[in-house]
């Protein structure tokens, strides 16, 4: 295999683009796919501060590293999610990716600053851990955001991510959330911007660009996440696109190009016209009294009710014998 | 050779020498999803590994909601 560029030897192929890469252009072409992205969505000015949802896995790094390769001001933030060990391992990458680069990564604690972890809270409040979990970032990154004057917050979803998103709306046919597929959504209502600048990329293509830069990265699996439907339809679409190259390109972009525009009603009027006021919690802008995360800490937190009456105990098996 | 797997982690040994491609379809691991490692660097499909490798076999799918 040789490079399509260079003619130098290969160390990846990329199927849908018909092309073999050398680790040097390999890198340029995940940059110049990033940076088309951006053009083409009109994502991020070069004034932009940006603010990078950082989980220490290797889509978050990846474009970190790339937005930083591409003279982008951006810092950091991670979420602590209190998944065992996973957590802290996964805080431990983001925190040395960060000091090696000289780059600022801001940290928060779901446990030490709101008084709930991911697998006990979506217990107590009767969610799925990725529900809470996806709920409880969204919310945080807003805020951190919003507190530190950025002017974007930029996450690593990929091709991929994307794709899976777009199978399981259409699977389902959820109109609403079909409207709401750009890999850019405006700022509104007080909240930042919100950009996805690797959709341009598979997620083979962000490992590869982490191996080839030498980050490291949390390669294993979130314990909570095995088995959900997101998972289910990444691999669906993966054995297409073995048997298809290019499936997985034209299923998200040539829906954004056709059809997602029959959508974007439905967004507008459903959440853009309604007023927002501040949550009488924390202030985040919301539909309701209080904001969805503020609910999720109440009932997250929540102590369990004691059951009244009389109560049995298991006999001592000194009482058993007797 | 020896083969490094995760998502779970685990070891195998391949008898050698064979080519990434024949490796990823002799375990019936999907291209689309997994990069093979060898000291450190990409490998690619073509390559031919010697019986004495020592490779990584990586998934590369990861999410919840996201």
């Amino acid at each position: 295999m040789k490079c399509r560029v260079c003619r130098g030897p290969a160390i990846i192929d990329i199927r849908r683009h018909n092309a073999n890469f050398c680790a040097e252009h390999f890198l340029k072409l995940c940059r110049d796919q990033t940076a088309k992205a951006i053009d083409r969505f009109a994502m991020l000015e070069p004034s932009d501060r940006i603010l990078v949802a950082v989980s220490g896995g290797k889509d978050s790094l990846a474009v970190w590293d790339i937005l930083t390769e591409l003279g982008f001001d951006a810092d950091g933030f991670y979420v602590g999610l209190g998944i065992g060990d996973y957590s802290d391992t996964s805080a431990g990458y983001a925190r040395r990716f960060a000091s090696e680069r000289g780059l600022t990564l801001h940290t928060e604690d779901l446990l030490r600053d709101h008084g709930f972890d991911v697998p006990h809270g979506s217990r107590a409040a009767k969610r799925a851990p990725c529900s809470a979990c996806g709920l409880s970032k969204r919310h945080l990154f807003d805020e951190a955001a919003r507190r530190g004057g950025y002017d974007a917050i930029v996450t690593g979803h990929n091709l991929d991510d994307e794709a899976a998103v777009l199978m399981g709306n259409v699977l389902h046919w959820h109109t609403d959330y079909l409207g709401r597929q750009a890999p850019l959504l405006p700022a509104r209502h007080g909240f930042p911007k919100k950009a996805k600048p690797l959709v341009r990329l598979t997620e083979r293509e962000t490992a590869a660009y982490c191996v080839l830069r030498g980050i490291d990265y949390l390669v294993d699996e979130c314990p909570m996440a095995v088995g959900n439907k997101h998972l289910a339809y990444k691999a669906a679409l993966n054995d297409i696109e073995r048997d298809s190259p290019g499936a997985k390109y034209d299923f998200y972009f040539r829906f954004l190009d056709q059809a997602a525009s029959r959508f974007e009603t439905t967004l507008d009027t459903d959440t853009d016209q309604i007023p927002l006021a501040p949550c009488t919690r924390c202030g985040a802008p919301t539909n309701n009294a209080i904001c969805s995360f503020c609910a999720l800490t109440e009932r997250a937190t929540s102590a369990v009710p004691l059951r009244m009456g009389a109560t049995r105990r298991a006999p001592h098996p000194e009482e058993a014998n007797s | 050779m020896k083969v490094h797997l995760r998502n779970p982690t685990r070891e195998l040994e391949i008898e050698g020498p064979i080519t990434v491609s024949a490796l990823l379809d002799q375990l019936d691991l999907n291209r689309e999803s997994h990069l093979v490692i060898e000291d450190g660097t990409l490998v690619p499909a073509d390559k031919m590994l010697s019986p004495h490798a020592v490779i990584e076999i990586r998934s590369v799918i990861s999410g919840g909601e996201r």
